[in-house]
């Protein structure tokens, strides 16, 4: 078995009294996509917020090629190789789409101490900006002010962000929500290709996304790791059926 | 609605029209009111890169205009009165050369600005505003408390300093030097709002998380910022005191600092002649209704009040509309 490029060690937060994450203790390989499942406020966002960074945990570490990152800040995770995408979009709502993309670009480039020339004039920043774009479907409306895309397109431009990146590791916090069905059909064979590249710690709602792209699933529920396997095993597993999954399946 | 593009050309023409009108009809004091927005304008271009583009609401930009003052009349008094300014551990002369004032300001206010900048910048909304006029504050008891460079009366200077090839005496000369000079920083200011700088500082206001998760600094861009905001405000408050041969503890007041604010949110925060409209507003104001009452202010806040409610983006905002994004 391939050594993972992510895992997380028993890491556990608190809020107050509340346990939002448990000892969870998630791995991701290379050239997979480990998705985490589990009901609203299981705790997915917090965990994924102390991997790349934004809360600290109470215990616990976290791993990135080999390296202890627990104590890192944000942007050294980032530069690290760690792609993140936001569950609620964090974008430049005032500025361009392609303004957006070339903000990734030039993260990846560590050089924003330029004053003169303009940014996306610099053919660097802007194909890559662009390449992006266009792999996410949104090359069409480069110069459209991203508070007039629509929810799903903002969606995509999260994407694009941590794509120009170019990370070792893409970590995506419910990439398909309000996507509607043809644009999650859409993305969820773009992931499926995307694992190729950087494999994917992907935090998913949409079931049928799950199921048609997870190389392992993991089950959430109240902060704790209830369930890891692959699609099969989850699927037959009694407790992930009864604290998740429901008649329906 | 009008182009912005060519609102800013009428701005400049105006600019250019005003005295030369004013010298053929010898009007030499409207030359020296012009000078005075023309000043007024450039302060307001420095703090509207920490406001507009770094969305830094300083209340303590006085700080810098004062120390710029300041620069101008303790060089230019050492220089009259054939006193050294420091002796050891080297000689340093007072000037009257602008270029050197000039500098001398600009070092000055630039190493304020990276002092108060990081200071500040640990904190953030109402605490920031609390945080930078409390600096101003400081600075306007020292400069008062200050007896070797006038106190509370402040220093005079007996004639304007020189710049090479003009006589500043003129008043139009020393207006087309301010002018070239705002010119200038509003060139400067565009091509940083363009820049790869000005992008991540544009994020940086608006979702610092996300210039994080990118691998950049959103606090050290907005401490960049708001140093070369304070450099240009800082250059502003030298060319004032020069205007006025005159530098006193009032520049560095929060009325002061109010007043830049208030340039930049009439004309339109964020905007780039924004500072030009707001300036030019306010001296005419001032003028025009200053003659009519003490209490112009009045007017003054009328405006302000309607600016703030009903057009967010200022004069600018309400002829041009909301600002294209760039391509
Ligand atoms: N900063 C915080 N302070 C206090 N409680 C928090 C904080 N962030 C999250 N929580 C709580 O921790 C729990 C886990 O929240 P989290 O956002 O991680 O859930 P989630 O699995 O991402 O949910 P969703 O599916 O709705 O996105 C919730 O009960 C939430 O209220
Ligand atoms: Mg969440």
């Amino acid at each position: 078995m391939t050594d993972p490029i992510l895992k997380t060690h028993a890491l556990t937060r608190y809020f107050g009294a509340l346990k939002a994450s448990d000892a969870v203790s998630v791995d991701l390989r290379p050239g997979e996509i480990h998705a985490i499942i589990g009901p609203n406020g299981a705790g997915k966002t917090t965990l994924i917020a102390q991997i790349c960074g934004g809360i600290t945990p109470s215990s616990g570490r976290v791993e990135f090629m080999g390296r202890d990152i627990t104590g890192l800040t944000t942007r050294a995770r980032s530069r690290e190789g760690l792609g993140r995408t936001f569950q609620i979009s964090a974008l430049a709502m005032e500025d361009s789409v392609l303004q957006n993309a070339v903000l990734g670009a030039l993260g990846a480039s560590g050089r924003p101490w330029r004053f003169f020339g303009p940014a996306l004039k610099d053919s660097v920043l802007r194909d890559q900006a662009e390449d992006a774009l266009r792999r996410v479907g949104l090359h069409d409306h480069l110069h459209k002010r991203t508070a007039e895309l629509s929810h799903g397109q903002r969606r995509q431009l999260e994407v694009a962000v941590a794509l120009t990146l170019h990370p070792k590791a893409f970590v995506m916090d419910e990439p398909m929500a309000g996507l509607g069905s043809g644009g999650s059909k859409q993305l969820t064979s773009f992931l499926d290709g995307l694992r190729a590249e950087a494999p994917i710690l992907l935090v998913e709602h949409d079931m049928d996304a799950v199921f048609a792209l997870a190389d392992r699933i993991s089950v959430l529920v109240y902060g704790k790791v209830i369930a890891t396997g692959t699609v099969d095993e989850i699927r037959a597993n009694a407790e992930v059926q009864k604290a998740y999954l429901g008649e329906d399946t | 609605m009008i182009r912005e593009t060519h609102l800013n050309i009428g701005l400049v023409a105006l600019l250019m029209a005003i005295p030369v009108w004013a010298l053929i009809a010898d009007e030499p004091f409207i030359i020296t009111l012009m000078t005075r927005a023309v000043v007024f304008a450039l302060a307001a271009v420095g703090l509207n890169i920490a406001l507009g583009l770094g969305g830094l609401v300083s209340l303590g930009h006085a700080v810098f205009f004062g120390i710029g003052g300041y620069a101008m009349g303790i060089l230019a008094h050492h220089a009259q009165t054939y006193t050294p300014l420091a002796e050891w551990p080297l000689l340093i002369e007072g000037t009257k050369s602008m270029p050197v004032i000039w500098l001398a300001a600009i070092i000055a206010s630039t190493l304020a600005a990276v002092v108060i900048g990081i200071l500040s910048l640990r904190t953030a909304g109402v605490y920031f505003i609390m945080i930078t006029l409390a600096f101003g504050q400081m600075f306007f008891f020292f400069a008062i408390s200050w007896s070797a460079y006038g106190g509370e009366d402040g220093l005079s200077i007996y004639v304007r300093n020189g710049f090479p090839g003009l006589n500043t005496l003129v008043p139009v000369h020393y207006f087309g030097l301010c002018l070239v000079i705002l010119l200038a920083a509003l060139f400067l200011n565009a091509r940083l709002a363009k820049s790869p700088f000005g992008l991540a500082l544009n994020a940086a206001r608006q979702t610092p998380a996300r210039v994080e998760t990118v691998g950049l600094d959103p606090t050290r861009l907005k401490l960049v910022a708001f140093v070369i905001s304070g450099a240009i405000t800082g250059l502003a408050g030298a060319l004032f005191a020069d205007l006025n041969r005159f530098v006193s503890p009032t520049m560095f007041s929060w009325q002061l600092s109010g007043e830049i604010m208030i340039f930049v949110i009439i004309g339109g925060v964020g905007r780039l002649f924004g500072p030009v409209v707001g300036a030019l507003v306010f001296v005419a104001l001032e003028h025009l209704l200053g003659g009519l009452s003490d209490y112009w202010h009045i007017y003054l806040g009328i405006l302000l009040l309607l600016i703030v409610l009903f057009g967010r983006g200022g004069l600018i905002g309400i002829l041009c509309g909301r600002e294209r994004v760039h391509d």
